[in-house]
């Protein structure tokens, strides 16, 4: 599956990609046996790749770092929180279409 | 405006409308299949599939598949042969006149058939603490959601084999698995029910509805109403999942195809025929009674066939389909 415009974090860089990432860094916390973060994957590449520059995309696979999405109480996936400056600032749940996506992230884009 | 009529357009991408693709892409009519978007819910591309694990029972794989690895499978066989498929959900259509116009937001796509499979969605309690709550401890997807309520007591409301299927699944994971059911009996076929009632973090809650979900920011409880004796009381508990039913998805098709009280599309006994003549429907969207994926595959079958000899005797069909071999 093509994600060239995403970056993988891990419990070891999570806190520094956060923390450091100059633009909104949108996180996608999803595990391989999820059926809608499987779907959504191709269109959140689509949306990093078409507003390089405005937004980061990384993902978190809550299997191998359960830790990270214990400490944001993640109880479904796929949910996506959105970081600026280190902080939480929006929360999506579940998958959506390409076109909802990019209106809750309008503000970031 | 479309620059060209197709021979078929394919609403839905369920185990329905992907072998519908397969056939008609095989039998050169070049469909188009209009998936659907993602979501959380039933209502998504590849169907209901997409959020259940193991299928144990879809012929042809002798240790069971993951359901979105068989979903991927049929997707990449429709693709081999031509089919085109576009991640996008059908806003309207327009089935009074030839050629039939199906639109995906303002672009409008023109054929001279159409196979309606847009599936069917489960059904949600319809409480406002159950929207709330989703993504905090409500879910709609047990296959998502399971493995964040390791050593959590959880429930399951709804008594029919998706619920059941649910519960066991989710024994993998919660310390109890309380499954509320509205009747006294199950639904649920005989190895569901034997599974479940064997399995020693499954207990159940006979005769009662959820009429709420408790907590603020997570799942706290469910208040429970007995609907025999009318008695309320609170089931504390971490996680709710939803399982109670289906829903067909034809709110697009009003006023324009048949359909039954609970909004089923109407097709001719033995084919998937609609009202309208050029019109297919196979899948969940027409059949409440089987509702299984090979059944959903047979009858998208079924529907390619229709729509192919139904160009057939339009004299419509590309020169090239009179000799497509019938040895499929």
């Amino acid at each position: 599956m093509a994600d060239s415009n995403i970056t993988h974090l891990t419990t070891a860089t999570f806190d520094e990609e956060v923390a450091g990432s100059t633009e909104p860094l949108l996180v996608d916390f999803w595990a391989e046996w999820c059926g809608p973060c499987k779907m959504i994957a191709p269109i959140l590449d689509e949306i990093a790749g078409e507003h390089a520059g405005k937004i980061r995309i990384a993902k978190l696979n809550t299997d191998d770092h359960p830790d990270i999405a214990r400490r944001f109480d993640i109880m479904s996936i796929p949910t996506l929180i959105l970081f600026k400056n280190g902080t939480p600032e929006l929360r999506i749940r579940g998958a959506k279409g390409k076109g909802q996506l990019v209106q809750e992230l309008q503000a970031f884009l | 405006m479309s620059s060209r009529v197709r021979e078929v357009i394919i609403i839905g991408s369920g185990p329905a409308g992907l072998t519908a693709a397969v056939y008609t892409a095989r039998a050169n009519l070049h469909p188009i299949v209009l998936e659907g978007e993602p979501s959380s819910t039933s209502d998504q591309p590849g169907g209901q599939l997409m959020l259940t694990t193991e299928v144990e029972n879809y012929p042809g794989f002798v240790d069971g598949i993951q359901g979105p690895e068989l979903m991927g499978n049929f997707r990449a066989q429709a693709a081999r042969f031509g089919a085109e498929l576009v991640t996008a959900k059908v806003t309207r259509v327009d089935f009074s006149a030839q050629p039939f116009k199906v639109w995906v937001g303002d672009v409008e796509h023109e054929a001279k058939t159409v196979i309606v499979s847009t599936g069917a969605r489960a059904l949600m309690l319809g409480l406002a603490s159950e929207e709330r709550l989703l993504g905090y401890g409500v879910s709609t997807c047990a296959t998502c959601d399971g493995f964040f309520f390791r050593d959590l007591e959880i429930a399951v409301v709804g008594g029919g084999d998706s619920a059941l299927e649910e519960a066991t699944f989710l024994t993998k994971f919660a310390s109890k698995v309380h499954v509320i059911h509205r009747r006294k009996e199950l639904r649920a076929s005989k190895i569901m029910q034997d599974r479940a009632f064997r399995n020693p973090k499954i207990e159940f809650v006979w005769d009662s509805q959820v009429v709420d979900v408790l907590g603020e920011t997570t799942v706290e409880g469910a208040r429970i109403r007995n609907v025999v004796t009318g008695e309320e009381s609170v089931l504390p508990i971490s996680g709710l999942f939803v399982a109670i039913g289906h829903v067909p998805n034809t709110s697009l098709f009003t006023g324009q195809l048949d359909m039954d009280e609970a909004g089923y599309l109407l097709t001719q006994a033995g084919s998937s025929r609609t009202n309208v003549d050029g019109v297919f429907a196979c899948g969940d969207v027409q059949d409440s009674t089987y509702r299984q994926a090979i059944t959903a595959a047979g009858s998208g079958c079924m529907a390619a066939i229709d729509a192919e000899r139904w160009l057939e005797s339009r004299h419509d069909a590309p020169a090239d389909i009179a000799e497509t071999p019938r040895n499929w």
